[in-house]
């Protein structure tokens, strides 16, 4: 059995997570710091994640295709972006990026607002509250968020397909191998991929579900071990 | 150390619209809740943005709409103590004192370890907030402000989140810190006992508008103002009608009142704190009075009563048990001692 599709779909989602992972706590910064066009900057962040994955293939191929600005560019450099591994990569950008950004978005939010006012009134310069506060405190919806656009990434079929192809050996991931397989009447194949794709996509959420409720008892054992009642002492 | 503040802001169903100025002091901010103390707060911070005015700290300007001046809340060097205290939660105690001290590793040390002596922190430094209860996190507040050397402290609400028992204990240390501090404070609160046991003056807020400011056993002796009046917690107000020199007329209590000092032309409320009727007969203001209800409080009968004959607003009126229990309730006369009325003009 060839081990391709395997091989490049997680060279796929780890890449891709990883951009993800900047790009979407870069965009959710930018948004909860807005005062005018939150609303329409937030739209465009989600919106990959409700239009039908052709929508987004479709709108890859006007952005990077031969015609386009960037791929007359990549052309000059004797590069092509369609039918390209890094396809399968910037498909799967796309598709993950909204959920990184949406949770990464809600757990900023979730920060109490009165802890980053305490920070400035107290003198603590933005860049610093970014990292030593705001990042800190909201790790735990960041890690969510990670596993959730790494799922997605691996999951990743419709623009992936458009945009890469299905080339065995270079832009085939699992879920096209399926495809192809279901097409080609090879249902041993893709029965293979299937269970394959199910096991990583359980055990990662698994993962998550296990990360969860240990914060929660970390949380818990922390109040727990409250100090008791106060002391009264007046210095 | 002063703090002068005279700003405008527009917050939707009202203006804030506040004039002030603080010397070294506790000055309380007294309101409802809704009022605009936070907001006030908030904007001399610098967390909120004026619509146009001026505040200035000593010669230092904080904020001048028409000189383009808004300073950043980093660069104000105003303390502000939060309701919740808003300590950073993935800190230790020491992390949240030493992240605010500038300066090099041997610095932040002298000055972690000043402050955790000085507010008692000992055993307590490699705590999370979480661990902590409400009065020991006040105490890291209070360090963690200290430490970032302000010149101007402000007070959110500092008990609020407290539960009564721990209030008292909290509100002791408060005081106690408060005496050491040199600089002008800016305390808000809606609890009058609160703002009577900690500050010298006393501003009452209304609506988004300074009502009047004043020490506070000027305010609570006569409030003048109804917001003022009803802050400081006098029960029984209505309004009121001049009907010669010494003598005004309660129109919701159907009652004819003489009083001690020149009743004033433009007279518009009338008010007397339960506490104070007196059931010694045949004094001035001295009515028969019919008992509408009687609950039964803590430590005193809230008795509601009005005068015999009349379908008025009742009266609060309380006492204490044993002065109820001996009482003779079937022939009830009291009286509303002259000088013990308040007379408002707005």
């Amino acid at each position: 059995m060839d081990v391709s599709p395997f091989i490049i779909s997680l060279k796929t989602a780890f890449l891709a997570t990883l951009i993800t992972f900047f790009l979407g706590i870069y965009a959710a910064h930018c948004v909860v710091k807005m005062k005018r066009f939150q609303g329409v900057m937030d739209t465009i962040f989600t919106l990959p994640m409700v239009l039908p994955p052709t929508v987004v293939g479709f709108f890859l191929l006007l952005l990077f295709g031969k015609n386009s600005f960037i791929g007359k560019i990549l052309l000059s450099f004797d590069l092509t972006f369609v039918f390209s591994w890094e396809a399968t990569v910037v498909s799967a950008v796309v598709v993950s990026l909204p959920l990184m950004y949406r949770t990464t978005r809600g757990s900023f939010e979730q920060i109490d607002k009165n802890i980053i006012y305490a920070a400035r009134t107290l003198g603590i310069s933005e860049t610093k509250i970014f990292w030593h506060v705001i990042l800190p405190n909201a790790w735990y919806g960041i890690i969510g968020g990670v596993i959730l656009s790494f799922t997605r990434a691996l999951g990743e079929f419709g623009a992936t397909i458009m945009v890469a192809g299905n080339i065995p050996g270079r832009t085939q991931t699992m879920s096209t191998a399926i495809y192809s397989a279901v097409q080609a009447g090879d249902n041993e194949t893709a029965f293979q991929w299937v269970i394959v794709v199910v096991l990583i996509s359980f055990a990662v959420i698994m993962l998550m579900n296990y990360w969860t409720s240990n914060q929660l008892k970390r949380t818990r054992r922390l109040s727990k071990k409250k100090r008791g009642a106060d002391s009264g002492v007046v210095c | 150390m002063a703090l002068s503040v005279d700003i405008k802001k527009n917050l939707g169903d009202f203006d804030l619209n506040i004039k002030f100025r603080a010397d070294q002091e506790v000055l309380a901010l007294l309101g409802a809740s809704g009022c605009g103390k936070s907001m006030t707060l908030k904007c001399i911070a610098g967390i909120e943005t004026p619509d146009c005015g001026v505040i200035k700290l000593d010669d230092h300007v904080l904020f001048d709409s028409e000189r383009k001046i808004n300073l950043p809340p980093q660069k104000r060097k105003v303390g502000y103590l939060f309701q919740n205290y808003a300590l950073f939660p993935n800190m230790t105690v020491v992390e949240n004192i030493a992240f605010v001290v500038q300066g090099t590793k041997q610095e932040k040390r002298k000055v972690v370890t000043e402050k955790v002596k000085m507010f008692c922190l000992e055993g307590l430094e490699h705590l999370y907030p979480l661990q902590l209860s409400g009065g020991q996190q006040q105490r890291v507040a209070f360090a963690r402000i200290l430490a970032s050397e302000t010149k101007l402290l402000m007070l959110d609400e500092p008990f609020s989140a407290l539960d009564s028992y721990l209030k008292w204990q909290v509100e002791q240390e408060l005081t106690s810190l408060l005496e050491n501090y040199n600089r002008a404070t800016l305390f808000v609160s809606h609890n009058r006992d609160e703002v009577y046991r900690i500050c010298d003056r006393i501003a009452v807020m209304s609506n988004g508008n300074i009502d009047t400011i004043r020490t506070k056993h000027d305010l609570f002796e006569s409030p003048e103002t109804l917001a003022g009046t009803i802050l400081t917690g006098c029960k029984n107000i209505s309004t009121a009608k001049k009907i010669n020199d010494h003598i005004v007329f309660a129109e919701e209590w159907g009652l004819q009142l003489q009083v001690d000092r020149p009743v004033p032309d433009n007279v518009q409320y009338v008010g007397f704190r339960a506490h104070f009727f007196s059931f010694t007969k045949h004094e001035k203001n001295e009515f028969e009075a019919e008992i509408v209800k009687v609950v039964e409080d803590t430590f005193s009968f809230i008795v509601m009563i009005r005068p015999k004959g009349l379908d008025v607003t009742p009266l609060r009126w309380e006492l204490e048990k044993a002065q109820w229990q001996s009482l003779d309730k079937t022939k009830l006369f009291l009286s509303i001692p002259e000088d013990k009325i308040i007379l408002m003009k707005k």
